[in-house]
This record gives C-alpha cells, structure tokens and sequence, in this order.
C-alpha cells in the first residue's frame, strides 16, 4: 500500500482526496458521513453573510445516454447562519481530527468584513481558509465572488487583508472566467496567499425548453447565467491547473478542482501539477462512496509503478507541457488498423474522408467493408483513433523519417 | 459439444467496456441485496469501467470467497440479473459474466488480494472441503485463527469438484479456488472421513471449535425393484465419475433419467455430452411443475435432451444383471396428487437410468456429531451454532427444502457467518460441550 498522506501548504490530510466547497459540504451531517466514507479533506461550503437561494438551481448536460457530462448551477453560498455552521464544524473536527477541515470564505470587499469573518471563524480549530473569489453568478452582482477574480488588483488586497489576521493557511480559489488564469494567480502569490485552488466554475446557460422557451434551469419562466462544472470541465481545469504549476510567478502549491471522478482524473491533476484535488460533481452524482475508488485505484496504481508516496508524482508530468512553438515538427505517427478487431462500422472511414485527410481506402469483399489506412498520406492526426469504438484497433505508430529533431522556432532561426 | 466445453464465453474487452458502462451504479443497488453474500455489485462493476481491476476483485472475493466458482454456477436470473433494474425491459447488466472477467483477470495474473490475521492462538477444524467449509476457513485465517480441513475425497472443493458437471465449472477452476483459501496458511487433510477414519472426540478435545460443513449424501434408491442392476446409476456418482474421467461402462444410447431437478437437467446433459444419441427426462408431474430452473430447461432442450411427462417408474427389469428396460405407468395430477393411471403400464428399453431425485442427508456423520437434526437437517440457532456449544455448522448440511435450491453461493454466506460465530465464541471463551 503506498502512502496516500498529503499535505496542502502545511494543511496535511489522510489522503489527497477533499470535497470542494459546494452542496456536499453543507452541513456536519454531511460531512461526518463523507470523513466515515474516508474522505481525506473537505472545504466547508462557503460562509458569509447567509443568502437565500432559488429554486430551481441545477441543471445536467446528458450526452445520448449518459446523465451529467456537465452540470451548471445558481446556487449561492451558504443559506444557514455562521454559528450553526461553526458548531458544526467543531463536532466534525472533534470526531475526525486526522482530516482537514478547511473553512471557504466570502465577505464583501471592506478589510473590517474580512477581518471579523476571518476572526470569527478561526475560533473553531480549522486548518486553513479558502477565499472563495470565483462563485460566478449571484454574488458577483454584489460585488463578491467572481467579482474579485476577475481582477487581479481586488484579489492581492484581499488576500493581504486576510493574511493580515489569519494563523492558518490561506487558499485562494480561482475563477476560470478571466483571460489568462497566471495573472490571478500571481496577484494570489502577490497578496501572500499559501496556496491556490482552481478553478471554480465556468459561465454557462445550460438550455433552453424547445416548447415553452423557457431557459433551464427554470425559476418562475426565467433564469440567469450559472456556474459549469463536471467531467465536461476537466480539460479547461488540467490546462489552467498546468498553467500555474509552470509559472515561475505563480509558485504555490495547487489544489485541483473540475471535473474529478475517478482515480485516473486525480493522478492527471497530479502529474500535471496539482498536490491535492477536490471533488463536487461526481459527489453529487453518485454520493460520498467513490471515495473507494479513487482511493484504491490510486493505491493500485501506485503500487505498479513501485511509487512509495503520493507526493512522488507531484508535477511529474508537468514539463511535459510546452508551447506549440517547442513541439518537433519532424515526429511522424501514422495509423494502422488492426485487421483482426475491426469491426468494420467504417466509421474511421467517413470521419478521414470527409473532415481529415482522405487517407482510409475502403473496399468492400464479400459484401464487408475492409479498412485501411494510406500511410504514405497519413498525417497522424488520431481522428480515426478516436473515433473507432473498439479499444485499442487503431494504434498510431511513429514512423521513422530520418530527419533530425526540430522545432518551429529553431526552424525560424535556422532561417534567419 | 464435449464435456470439457465451457457453456461460458469469455467476454471480449469490448463488450466488458459497454456492459460496465452501462451499469447505472445504483444505490443500494437491488442487485446487492438479492446477492445472498452481498457482493457490492455497482462497486465492482465501477472499478471495472474506471480500470482498477484489482479493486473491483477484491469487492467481490472479500464478499464471496466461492466468487470464481459463483461467476459460473449461480442462477443469477433468480438472483442478481433478477434483481437488476434493466431486468424489467429483458436487458439486465451481464453480472455473472463481468464477475467471471474480474476474477479471471485474478487468476491470470495471480494478484494475491488477502493476507491472514495475526494469530490468535485459537484452532477450528472444519469437516468438509466444500463451499461452505472454504468460505469459513477463508474469513477465519483472515480473524487470524489457525484452521484444519478435514475432507473425505482426495480433494477439496465439494460439489465444486466432484458434483457440478464439467461444462458449467471446470476442475481447474473449483481447484484454484480451493488454493486461494490453502495458500492463507490453511492445514488441509484429505482422504479422512469424520466418524470413521478419525472420531469426533478426538477433533472435540483437539480444537476449540469445530465446524460442519459435510453436506448432504447422495440420490436416494427409488425402493423398485430391480434398482440393483448394473447401468442403474446415481446421479452423482454418475457425475462425478465423468467429471474425474472415472469409468462409465455401457452407458449406451438409450439414457433414461428420473427426476425433474437441475440435477436430473445436470446427469441429462452430461449423459447426452458424453455421446448417447437417446437421453429422455421422466417426471410423474407436467411440465410446469418442473423444479429445474427455466434457463435450465432451456438449455437442456438446446443440448437435444427428450422430455416425457406423467410417467411414473415402477421397476426396471434386465438380462445379465444389466438393467435393459424400465417399466413405468402413466399418471395425471389431480389437486396437487399424483395418481396412476391403471392398466396404462409400459416398457422402454434403456441401456442406462439415472436416478436424480434429489439427495440424502448424512445422517450417521450427524449421530457421530451428537447433534440434533430434523429429518437429517442439522439443527442451528441464528448464529448457526448445532445443539452442542461449540460445534457449528453451515452449507448444505443446514438445507431445508423450501423455495430455493441448495447453491453454492448460499453456502458461500452462511461459512462466512459461521466464521464470525466461531469467532465470537471463542473470544468469549466459552468451551464446548
Ligand atoms: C448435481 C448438482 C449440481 C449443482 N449445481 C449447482 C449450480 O449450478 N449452482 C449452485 O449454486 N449450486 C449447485 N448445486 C448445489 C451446490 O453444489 C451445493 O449447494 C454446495 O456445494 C454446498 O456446499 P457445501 O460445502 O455445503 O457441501 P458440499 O459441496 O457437498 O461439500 C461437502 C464436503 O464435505 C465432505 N464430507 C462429507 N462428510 C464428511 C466427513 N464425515 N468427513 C470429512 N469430509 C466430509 C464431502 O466429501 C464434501 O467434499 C448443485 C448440486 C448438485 C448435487
Ligand atoms: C451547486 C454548486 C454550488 C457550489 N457552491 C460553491 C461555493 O459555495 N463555494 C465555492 O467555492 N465553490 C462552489 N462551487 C464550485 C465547486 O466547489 C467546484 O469548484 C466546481 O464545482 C468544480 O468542481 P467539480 O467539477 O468537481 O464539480 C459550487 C458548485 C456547485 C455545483
Ligand atoms: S435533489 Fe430533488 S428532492 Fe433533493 S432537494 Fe433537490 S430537488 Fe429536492
């Protein structure tokens, strides 16, 4: 068994598994039912002043068959007083010392808000704080939330303000809704913050009633933009988590957020650059019980490769990230099909006939579609990989050109 | 068809991939629950469809010891498939097939998934090597107690080697099973009947508990006359010799098997494997009061089994002291009773009969024992311990006849049950009796 053990800026925890500041951690009832399931962490749905929320508030995106590729909310912070939410967590604590307990935060932007909240709160033995400048909708009319995010200048104050009184570590929670996720995230570090975590979610409509025209989801015939969020968002979180990891203005530990499911979504976080990930769509799918799978499945991967900790695949992946500007542009890849899996649905076919390169000949004998690829004009895109159902039938090869390693950009200076 | 040929396709990777992903993952999912060793399903199916196979063997086998042997006998239409949520629209997920490629994957890749208990200085003997008496040595190495296997045959496995026909469980796999439960660490003597070659008060004052997992005895005679003819065979006897290549002379081309049990469809489609061009069923009742399961008598008739109905046997009549015809009456079934139908007497000739009409109880083992029984059915409390303090017992031996058949999984969940009152009894200390 490898050592799941983590640690965020000093906010340690059995295992590298939190439940992000969302439904799920609403209440010390939910909690305490997530740290029995085995979850390592979790971050206190946002305190603040309690709103009233409205019904409905959520919204799926279903892709044919599938239930919640996406999911896009209007739900806003919590809706129950502080005191009973610190109470709370005091019991969660007591019961589950060994766990983080990281309490998320928004107040308006005044530093006696900031310093009473962040006073108030500390009170109770929490590990850390989260400062929650990404709620994309609702608060951000207020002047909170996003509002903050999306300006680098709000987010140093406010962090100064709270580091100014703050005895445990601090996280900032990124709003993915700006132009380039390093900016914040300096601002971040330039305030003093100990950590970033990102991203929160991302604008979004989900739809719209084709019979009553009604936007979804639907409050009263109307709705607002929400926050998007699920295994849809896991590219954008990988790249902006990424971004981070290898911004030498950035340099904090990350918490990754967006899209986390299974275990194979928290070791891409990890690699990428993350030290830790948080959870809340597929929570709210499937309930506190994946926590089995991720844990086991990131123990047994682990334990293949012979990695003793968790920590140890930290970043490991992250310089593999570059720009366009680096890749060799002489790497060839060709496809090739695998004769004996095809199942001959000539789906390949008509995706390279019609929006790649013209390159699968498709002959038919004996009344079956026979697939193969033209290697010579083959420019190996992966469109055909990707697009054929049966694992593993088309393998992409390198080939062997001749033609030493070179990049766009030493091809520009060789040429100037 | 031969023996030796699995009724079992492997699934392809692809079809593991849709049929896991279809898996809705329920919660408290009904499949679970209709699991007699509450196998949680969803979770395995999950670790399937996210790659963590060892995961998803692990849900299983911790729930189920017999998990490898269950993926292929269990009736799984009357349990988990049954259970299924898709079972309504004639779709449920293939569980038994996406358990047999996890636990597959186990024994291909010989990932050890259970290490055993510390010590604890205690000592069971368990009577009987099928799967009840493996699934309680399994959970009690796990509790850290030292386990002895005593079992009659050569080796271990019960019915799972000896009983259930070839095409449907390979020697192979009951063997691997077994091992899986030896390699914890477990004493195993074979050869030794309980009551005769070892007495009981020997195991009493060697052990602190003892556990009986004995089973049941095998096909009761008919009581016609005639039934001493060579080529009048029990079921089981009969099975067991084709499934070990033991020797079956004269087996011929007219098989004639009474009784109308999953059992009698089991000697049927042997019997028909093993190359008889004429293999008939004769049951006394109709056909809807078959007790086969209905995929069994399907399948039956997919294997050019022959069905007669209403026809009682009266004796069996030979030459050479080999059984040549069997001589039965025609019945009807009037409120429930089967009554003859006089003067409707005939003679088929039969170059072998099969007599699978259920089992017998091992009544003699159960004296030895100085247990209670009703009818030969070992009588236990809740906890599964037999009328002596001390002494358990659990699997078939416990079986009363009632809605459900006897199965390997239900005897899988009651040597767990049995582990954990061993357990308790002997950290409550008590001694038995
Ligand atoms: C023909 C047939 C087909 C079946 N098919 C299926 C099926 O498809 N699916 C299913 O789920 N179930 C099936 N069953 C039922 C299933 O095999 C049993 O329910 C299961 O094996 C019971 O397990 P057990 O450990 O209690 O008994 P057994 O498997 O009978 O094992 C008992 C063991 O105890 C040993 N023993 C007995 N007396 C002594 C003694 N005095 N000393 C030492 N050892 C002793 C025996 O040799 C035997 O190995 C079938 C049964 C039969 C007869
Ligand atoms: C209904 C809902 C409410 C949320 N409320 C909060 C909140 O109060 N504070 C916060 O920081 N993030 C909030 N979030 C954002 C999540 O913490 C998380 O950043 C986002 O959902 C991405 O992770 P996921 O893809 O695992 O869901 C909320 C998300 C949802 C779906
Ligand atoms: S999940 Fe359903 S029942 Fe529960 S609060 Fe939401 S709408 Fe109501």
């Amino acid at each position: 068994m490898a050592n799941l053990a983590s640690s965020l800026a000093g906010i340690t925890s059995p295992n590298p598994f939190w439940l992000a500041s969302a439904p799920p951690t609403n209440s010390g009832y939910q909690v305490l039912r997530a740290f029995e399931a085995g979850w390592g962490g979790v971050v206190w749905k946002t305190l603040g002043t309690p709103i009233t929320n409205v019904s409905s508030r959520f919204a799926g995106f279903d892709y044919k068959q599938h239930r919640m590729v996406g999911m896009n909310n209007i739900e806003l912070i919590t809706d129950r007083p502080l005191q009973d939410n610190l109470l709370e967590i005091r019991a969660c604590k007591k019961a589950f010392p060994d766990r983080a307990i990281v309490a998320s935060l928004m107040e308006v932007c005044e530093q006696k808000a900031w310093h009473e909240l962040v006073k108030r709160v500390q009170e109770e033995a929490i590990d850390g704080f989260e400062l929650n400048f990404g709620c994309p909708h609702g608060m951000s009319e207020r002047g909170m939330g996003a509002a903050v995010g999306q300006h680098p200048d709000l987010i140093a104050q406010v962090t100064e303000w709270v580091k100014e009184v703050a005895r445990v570590p601090v996280i900032v929670k990124l709003t993915p809704n700006i132009t380039d996720i390093r900016e914040p995230a300096r601002a971040a570090r330039l305030g003093g913050a100990d950590a970033v975590s990102m991203i929160n979610t991302i604008n979004s409509l989900m739809g719209v009633d084709l019979g009553t025209w009604n936007p979804i989801p639907n409050v009263d015939g109307m709705s607002s933009h929400g926050g998007y969020c699920g295994p849809a968002v896991k590219p954008i979180a990988l790249n902006m988590v990424n971004c981070c990891a290898r911004d030498s203005g950035v340099n904090l530990p990350i918490s990754g957020i967006g899209g986390v499911e299974t275990w194979q979504d928290a070791v891409e976080f990890l690699v990428l650059g993350a030290t830790n990930v948080q959870v809340c769509t597929a929570v709210m799918h499937h309930g506190f019980r994946i926590i089995d799978q991720l844990i086991s499945g990131l123990n047994g991967y682990l334990d293949e490769r012979g990695i003793a900790s968790v920590t140890g695949i930290i970043g490991a992946a992250s310089s593999k990230v570059t720009t366009w500007e680096n890749l060799n542009l002489n790497y060839a890849i060709v496809a090739q099909i695998d004769q004996e899996t095809c199942i001959h649905c000539s789906k390949c076919y008509i995706a390279c006939e019609d929006a790649a390169h013209q390159c699968i000949d498709r002959t038919i004998v004996d009344g079956v579609a026979m697939l193969r690829i033209d290697q010579d004009h083959c420019v190996g895109c992966n469109l055909c990989m990707m697009v054929c159902p049966v694992d593993n039938c088309i393998e992409m090869l390198a080939v062997d050109n001749g033609l030493p390693a070179e990049s766009w950009k030493q091809r520009v200076e060789r040429n100037t | 068809m031969t023996l030796g040929d699995s009724i079992h396709k492997p699934l392809s990777d692809m079809e593991v991939s849709i049929e896991a992903n279809r898996c809705l993952y329920c919660y408290d999912a009904p499949c679970m629950a209709a699991c007699p060793t509450h196998i949680d399903v969803a979770s395995f199916i999950n670790n399937i469809a996210t790659g963590n196979m060892k995961g998803s063997a692990h849900d299983i086998l911790l729930a189920n010891p017999m998990g490898a042997s269950c993926a292929r006998v269990c009736p799984t239409d009357e349990l988990c498939e049954g259970a299924c949520v898709y079972h309504a629209d004639d779709t449920p997920i293939r569980i038994g097939d996406l358990q047999r490629y996890s636990i597959d994957w186990v024994m291909r890749t010989g990932t050890k998934l259970f290490t055993a208990g510390k010590p604890t200085g205690k000592s069971v003997a368990i009577v009987g090597g099928g799967p009840a008496g493996l699934s309680a040595a399994r959970d009690l190495r796990l509790l850290g107690h030292a386990v002895t296997i005593f079992e009659a045959h050569t080796q271990l496995g019960g019915l799972n080697t000896y009983g259930i026909v070839p095409f449907r469980l390979s020697t192979e796999v009951a063997l691997w099973e077994a091992q899986q439960v030896v390699d914890l660490g477990v004493d195993v003597r074979t050869g030794v009947r309980i009551g005769e070659d070892l007495s009981v008060a020997s195991l009493l004052s060697e052990y602190d508990a003892l556990v009986l997992a004995c089973g049941m005895g095998g096909v009761p005679p008919l009581g016609l006359p005639g039934e001493e003819l060579a080529g009048v065979w029990d079921a089981l006897d009969f099975i067991e010799r084709a499934k070990t290549g033991g020797e079956i002379p004269d087996l011929g081309n007219h098989v004639a098997v009474i009784g109308a049990g999953n059992t009698a469809i089991d000697a049927l489609t042997c019997a028909k494997r093993m190359g008889s061009d004429h293999v008939t069923m004769y049951y006394r009742r109709g056909e809807s009061e078959m007790t086969a399961y209905e995929f069994e008598y399907t399948f039956a008739k997919q294997e050019g089994i022959e069905f007669r109905f209403f026809c009682l046997p009266v004796g069996f009549h030979g030459t050479n002291n080999h059984v040549r015809e069997a001589e039965f009456v025609r019945t009807e079934v009037r409120d429930g009773s089967v009554m003859r139908i006089a003067g409707s007497e005939f003679r088929e000739p039969v170059s072998a009969v099969i007599r699978a009409i259920g089992q017998s109880r091992l009544v003699q083992t159960l004296q030895a024992f100085g247990i209670d029984s009703d009818g030969g059915v070992v009588r236990v409390d809740d906890a599964l311990q037999t009328t002596r303090p001390g002494v358990f017992a659990a699997g078939d031996c416990i079986y009363e006849k009632g809605s459900r058949e006897a199965m390997v999984v239900e005897a899988a969940q009651q040597g767990k049950t049995v582990a954990q009152s061993v357990h308790t009894h002997l950290l409550t200390g008590a001694a038995h009796g």
